[in-house]
């Protein structure tokens, strides 16, 4: 399987590629790590006249803390974010996350960006953006934006990314020290997809549960944040009897499509089970 | 559309070719410059059996175009034995081990697990597995694999030991 034919860039700064995709309008398209687009070109399901690639972007490559954030750039791959001692010590449910996303070849080359701007809604790392409450720093040719990870996906690759557009900067607001955490994903094999995914990060205090926020992967168009969940958690002991509760709510938005992975009320249930078992896990972490 | 002068550093050596940006990095390697080591098993990123080493790190050529690795320094199955022709010690270990049968993901599996050697001069058994978990092998069931990367770490280990 041989791509189409396209015209290559490689610029070496932000507002090069701004140049290049103001130029080339729709007929371009960015490349990061290229494992979701040139699978996509090879099937010809993505034919770009132009291919901006971004590998030359060091500025996006760069994770740090600023004052109340942790910031990532978006050609970060998960291999750089598993190694990363600052995000271990910092945010581990990157780490946790990262290790289930493809195989290592892939992670080599897979970015944060790309799969958080991508919008594929089998990607992981959106659910976890919801949960962690990030936003995403975006550059186009009138200045800069950020927008919310929980009102970033509109829909199976759509996003509130637009034409021209680049996601450069990935922030997470830093999490309360002592906090829990867990992404459960099921997996038919290794580089798969999830049947259904479940990010949970919440605190808790003197035995009660004082914040919590649980998001969805591959349940719906679009990764799922689900703040009645969450809130169902807040004020209780994070007792099997509000844990059930808070997976009722997580399973009510569910809209999976049937496929491979499974029917739709298979795929709505495993969605349960994934909830469960997060909250669970990240109970027994939060200190 | 217009061709590229791709230039590459294969297995110690600069080398140059006329290509399409959209041409992909394993079939330059085995068409352009002869190295069919590195193997078309899937063609969709899951097999393994294309992997080689860009940059230092293991990649699936099959999905790496050719314009992306413009510039990148790779190393192939080739480039693993001494220039007298003596095996590393991952080969060797393969061989006695017999960590292969049919031998067709052994290029991949060997490319791979030289770079997990790299990064973890000393893994579990678990380790490794997971370290090689973005390669199939359809004839062994992986004992063999497993015991093979883990006998190469041993022999590495001694020879780096007898070297300090």
């Amino acid at each position: 399987m041989i791509p189409a034919s396209f015209e290559y860039h490689r610029p070496r700064s932000v507002q090069e590629a701004l140049a290049l995709l103001a130029t080339h309008g729709d007929g371009a398209r960015v490349v990061a790590g290229g494992h979701s687009l040139v699978p996509m070109m090879k099937l010809r399901m993505a034919r770009p006249d132009h291919l901006v690639d971004l590998q030359e972007l060091a500025e996006l490559r760069q994770i740090r803390s600023e004052t109340g954030y942790l910031v990532i750039g978006a050609m970060t791959t998960q291999h750089e974010l598993i190694g990363s001692e600052l995000l271990a010590a910092k945010c581990p449910i990157l780490r946790e996350t990262s290790l289930l996303i493809a195989d290592p070849q892939v992670r080599y080359c897979g970015t944060l960006g790309g799969n958080v701007a991508n919008g594929d809604p089998g990607n992981d790392m959106p659910a976890v953006m919801m949960v962690l409450a990030a936003s995403y720093r975006i550059a186009g040719a009138g200045g800069e934006r950020q927008v919310a990870a929980r009102d970033f996906y509109r829909g199976t690759f759509a996003t509130a990314l637009q034409e021209g557009e680049i996601l450069t900067e990935i922030r997470i607001p830093v999490l309360a020290a002592g906090h829990g955490y867990a992404y459960e994903k099921q997996k038919r094999k290794v580089g798969d997809y999830a049947t259904a995914a479940a990010a949970v990060v919440l605190s808790r205090t003197g035995g009660k549960c004082t914040a919590a926020s649980v998001a969805l992967t591959n349940v719906a168009d679009t990764p799922l944040f689900a703040a009645d969940a969450g809130a169902a958690l807040v004020g209780t002991a994070l007792d099997a009897k509000a844990i059930a509760q808070a997976v009722r709510l997580a399973q009510k938005i569910a809209r999976p499509s049937p496929d491979g992975r499974g029917p739709a009320d298979f795929r709505t249930h495993v969605a349960g089970v994934m909830v469960r078992r997060a909250i669970e896990r990240a109970a027994g972490r939060a200190a | 559309m217009s061709k590229m002068h791709l230039k590459l550093k294969v297995n110690n050596r600069d080398v140059e070719t006329l290509t399409e940006p959209r041409t992909l990095l394993i079939h330059v390697l085995r068409e352009q410059l002869g190295l069919t080591g590195p193997h078309i098993g899937c063609d969709t990123s899951h097999c393994g059996a294309c992997t080689v080493d860009m940059n230092g790190r293991s990649v699936k050529s099959c999905t790496v175009l050719a314009a992306q690795a413009d510039g990148a320094t790779l190393l192939t199955i080739e480039g693993m034995a001494s220039p007298d022709g003596t095996l590393h010690a991952l080969q060797e270990s393969f061989r006695t081990h017999h960590g292969l049968q049919c031998g067709f993901c052994t290029p991949g599996m060997i490319t791979r697990a030289y770079r997990l050697l790299q990064e973890n001069p000393n893994p579990t058994e678990a380790e490794i597995r997971f370290g090689i978990s973005g390669n199939l092998c359809r004839c062994t069931g992986y004992q063999n694999i497993v015991k093979a990367i883990r006998a190469a770490a041993d022999t590495l280990a001694s020879v780096k030991e007898a070297a300090e």
